[in-house]
């Protein structure tokens, strides 16, 4: 998870997937290549999805002769289990 | 040298002929039968003289593995532009049109993708003069 994370590409992957789920190749591919000036290629964009994917992180749903992408967040549970964030780290980000 | 037809492979050309035109607007200009198929071509009523789309059977084997391959990842095989393209969209789902893309924004155009029902995907276009 923390590779798939670690790639601006991908994690641009995750924020249009986080604006609406759902989403084929073609459509994600015009979100990165407008909104975020990505030139990746389809083949390219394909394969961050499928490392997306063995992390959990997206889920591919077959729909009759669609495959639509969905975001799954729950992954990212592990991190503040491993490093929780203590109670008062919200009010003290502010000051900092 | 200039474009005045393009064309969109369809499983079957009567059903294409009743979406392309019942559904999405556009009228027939040439049927000209040529063996158990047609030289089958609709225009849009607001350029009766402008390029034609042909209805073309997608006989050929490679056709179908290349149309299965494009709609799976929502590409659309081409493109349309209208005016405004959540009325359209609003118009196309009432009629019973599945988009595999609802209308979106992406800064020089708002885009959607709907299925033709013959085996392609057909994205429609409006083009923003300010992004």
């Amino acid at each position: 998870m923390f590779r798939a994370l670690a790639d601006p590409t991908r994690r641009a992957i995750l924020d249009e997937l986080s604006e609406r789920d759902g989403q084929t190749l073609f459509e994600l591919c015009a979100r990165l290549g407008t909104k975020h000036g990505l030139g990746s290629s389809r083949q390219a964009i394909s394969q961050h999805l499928d490392v997306l994917e063995s992390a959990g992180l997206v889920r591919t749903r077959r729909e009759g002769r669609y495959k639509f992408h969905d975001l799954d967040t729950t992954p990212l549970q592990e991190i503040t289990q491993r490093w929780p964030i203590p109670k008062s780290a919200s009010k003290n980000k502010e000051s900092r | 040298m200039r474009i005045n037809v393009m064309s969109v492979m369809v499983d079957d050309q009567r059903k294409a002929l009743r979406f392309y035109t019942e559904v999405l607007g556009f009228v027939k200009k040439r049927e000209i039968p040529l063996g158990e198929h047609s030289w089958l071509t609709v225009v849009s009523p607001d350029a009766p003289d402008g390029v034609e789309l042909s209805l073309e059977p997608d006989e050929h084997p490679a056709a179908r593995p290349f149309k299965d391959a494009l709609v799976a990842d929502g590409i659309p095989f081409t493109s349309f532009e209208v005016d405004d393209v959540q009325a359209e969209y609003d118009r196309l789902v009432g009629l019973g049109v599945r988009f595999t893309q609802p209308p979106t924004h992406i800064g020089i155009a708002t885009t959607a993708v709907f299925d033709d029902t013959c085996g392609n995907l057909i994205q429609i276009a409006q083009e923003h003069s300010t992004p």
